[in-house]
């Protein structure tokens, strides 16, 4: 009989012990089972033959053992199953309550509610246009100024950042993705809001003043809040997103294709305009479009400076107000059953809009994910 | 060559812009850090950390929001935390190649970005209704709802990124499947769900927008669970848009503490999975 160098004991009593404690390693957290303990004692003090009695115990007790670690086993993938189809259960749920919640609206407004301007707590008359022009103004405004912007930095990050600068930069960008909406909202009402209104705003009004439409967009007086500086925050709320996701999607380029077009002499910019981006396309699509939802659905930091009027302007710096704005300035105030479904139906339209925008999102960075991984 | 001047001249441009934008990006990150602790360092002091929630006009500190804040936020990663790391495992463990486990994903992506303020209301309709009064128990709800989809998604990728050959090796030892997953792939990945945890945390406590219909607020010392409760995102959203320079100053401070706790947490994380990668 060989054994392991430098060992001990008989083989047979090493492998029964090794046995022996891997058992117990694995009943003594889980299991207080004094049988096996004992038997883990018995096997030390015993030789190599148990009695007859002593091996049928031990037979049982390793079933019973087994059994309780197959219980364990399925009653795991059970719970993890479970916990899985909650996840499922939570969307679902969320739109149930939203449809439940917003049936009285339904039953007062029918489709009316979306193309009425109207938004009378006194007389119980909502409308849902106004929240709806200004979520989507204001996000439109978020894109012009995070998407180039984005872009700019992803083509920085990849193509053209010295390698060191290259970590603490999109750590830095990321860091901006994760700094709480309120932030943005109090630095966007006592820091951002005056500026526009001191420097930027009076600048647009006099400027534009004789231009046919844009006189139109920039009319009124600067308030500071309003449509353009929500919009503005919005853009610098999204840009992380829009950044980081971009940049992913350009490492995904084999970088034998970008050498190729190096190759055939093609300067850096040559390179991005006509291998990183037709390449990537779709996941950059992708890209914006979560930024897009995330503009959407930001409640914080456009409540603090949209300025919460309820009507539809053409121009872009007078106050305005949102979805989420509404929602969250006047639920808590709310009276009366029509007023609260309304709101909430104002929360279902919300939902409605962010779900299907983020859906096509995730389908096309589904689609580039499939691309890089095949 | 005017060919190759032009071509030139278009890549230096370029160039010039991406630089540009990167420093408009990092630009806003100095100019908010700088706004935040500029204002916010004026009114540090140990009052804000030992007294209550002032009265209009009055002087006070924040400390029954900051304990709402972290009483709620530990309530709702305790709750959502694991399950989301049930999920996870699910979907990476025993459900790889399932199309319940594509389905969830596609679903939980999109939970991931929703709109808090929905969720708020989600849980509004779910308990705060039915209840028939604001409580701090529904808030923490919000919050672990919030967490699920986020732990959810970093455990399930860093339990893809266990080998598979060392869960062969485990299940030819013998060991059961969930013994597999235990004692093997969660100690493998650790520190990733470690991280997981950390930015759910990060996430959880500057939310505002569902705390604002569900814990509500409350001025006082409060650690009853059944009624509403202050947290410091709803705070400073009440008191920023007061007209009382106390309040504001104490928005601004308590501003401060929130971006403060969740840089702190987010680096802590990314150390973190970095090491991981590094190794």
């Amino acid at each position: 009989m060989r054994r392991p160098p430098g060992f001990p004991f008989p083989l047979g009593e090493w492998r029964r012990a090794a046995g022996l404690r891997m058992e117990m390693a694995l009943t003594e957290q889980t299991f207080e089972d004094p049988g096996v303990d004992n038997l883990a004692k018995e096997a030390h003090v015993s030789d190599i033959a148990l009695s007859g009695e002593r091996a049928k115990s031990a037979e049982i007790d390793r079933r019973q053992v087994l059994g309780k670690l197959g219980l364990f086993d399925r009653l795991f993938h059970k719970l993890t199953l479970s916990a899985a189809v909650l996840v499922l259960l939570l969307l679902g749920g969320v739109i149930v309550s939203l449809i439940q919640g917003s049936l009285p609206a339904i039953r007062a407004f029918g489709f009316g509610f979306l193309a009425s301007q109207s938004w009378n707590p006194v007389t119980d008359n909502f409308g849902a246009m106004a929240p709806i022009y200004g979520t989507v103004t204001t996000s439109l405004i978020a894109m012009l100024v995070a998407v180039p912007v984005g872009l700019g930095v992803a083509v920085f990050l990849t193509e053209l950042c010295p390698p060191p600068l290259r970590r603490p930069i999109g750590m830095a960008i990321e860091l901006l993705a994760g700094i709480p909406s309120i932030i943005y909202g109090i630095w966007g009402l006592f820091v951002l809001a005056p500026f526009l209104q001191q420097y930027v705003q009076p600048a647009l009004i006099s400027t534009f003043a004789d231009t046919p439409v844009l006189s139109t967009l920039f009319a009124g007086p600067p308030y500071g809040i309003g449509v353009l500086t929500a919009g503005l925050i919005l853009g610098v709320m999204v840009l992380p997103f829009v950044a980081s996701i971009s940049r992913d999607v350009f490492e995904t380029v084999p970088p034998v294709l970008k050498e190729a077009a190096s190759g055939i002499g093609c300067t850096t910019w040559e390179v991005v305009r006509h291998v990183v981006i037709p390449y990537t396309r779709v996941g950059v699509i992708g890209g914006v479009m979560l930024g897009l939802g995330r503009a959407l659905g930001e409640t914080m930091a456009v409540t603090f400076v949209i300025g919460n009027a309820h009507k539809i302007s053409g121009s872009l710096i007078a106050p305005g107000t949102t979805i989420s704005a509404t929602i969250a300035n006047e639920f808590t105030e709310a009276v009366g059953d029509v007023y609260t479904s309304s709101l909430i139906e104002l929360g279902l339209i919300l939902f409605v809009i962010t779900f299907v925008v983020l859906a096509c999102a995730r389908l096309l960075l589904m689609r580039i994910e499939q691309k890089a991984g095949a | 060559m005017s060919l190759y001047g032009s071509r030139r001249r278009a890549n230096i441009l370029a160039a010039a812009l991406c630089w540009a934008a990167a420093i408009f990006g990092l630009s806003w990150l100095v100019m908010i850090l700088g706004a935040l602790v500029y204002e916010g360092a004026k009114g540090l002091s140990p009052d804000v950390f030992t007294q209550m929630t002032p009265p209009p006009g009055g002087a006070g500190g924040l400390l029954n929001a900051m304990a709402g804040s972290l009483i709620m936020s530990v309530i709702g990663v305790a709750v959502g935390a694991p399950l989301g790391m049930l999920a996870g495992t699910y979907m990476a463990e025993y459900g790889r190649y399932s199309r319940l486990t594509v389905a969830i994903r596609f679903i939980n992506d999109i939970l991931l970005s929703a709109p808090s303020i929905v969720i708020g209301l989600f849980v509004y309709e779910l308990m705060v209704a039915r209840m028939g009064h604001f409580s701090a128990i529904s808030g923490s709800v919000a919050l672990a709802i919030l967490v699920i989809p986020v732990v959810l998604r970093t455990t399930e990728d860093m339990l893809l990124l266990v080998p598979g050959s060392l869960r062969e090796a485990a299940t030819a030892l013998g060991l059961p499947r969930s013994y597999v997953i235990q004692r093997v792939a969660y100690r493998a990945a650790k520190s990733g769900l470690v991280t997981g945890v950390l930015l759910a945390v990060a996430r959880v406590s500057g939310e505002t927008a569902p705390l604002l219909f569900t814990s509500l607020n409350n001025q006082f010392w409060s650690l009853d669970l059944n009624a509403p409760m202050a947290s410091l995102p709803v705070v400073i959203f009440q008191f920023a848009l007061s007209p009382y320079k106390d309040w504001q100053q104490l928005a601004w401070t308590g501003a401060l503490l929130v971006t403060v706790t969740v840089l702190v947490l987010s680096i802590a994380a990314r150390t973190l999975s970095r090491q991981r990668t590094s190794k």
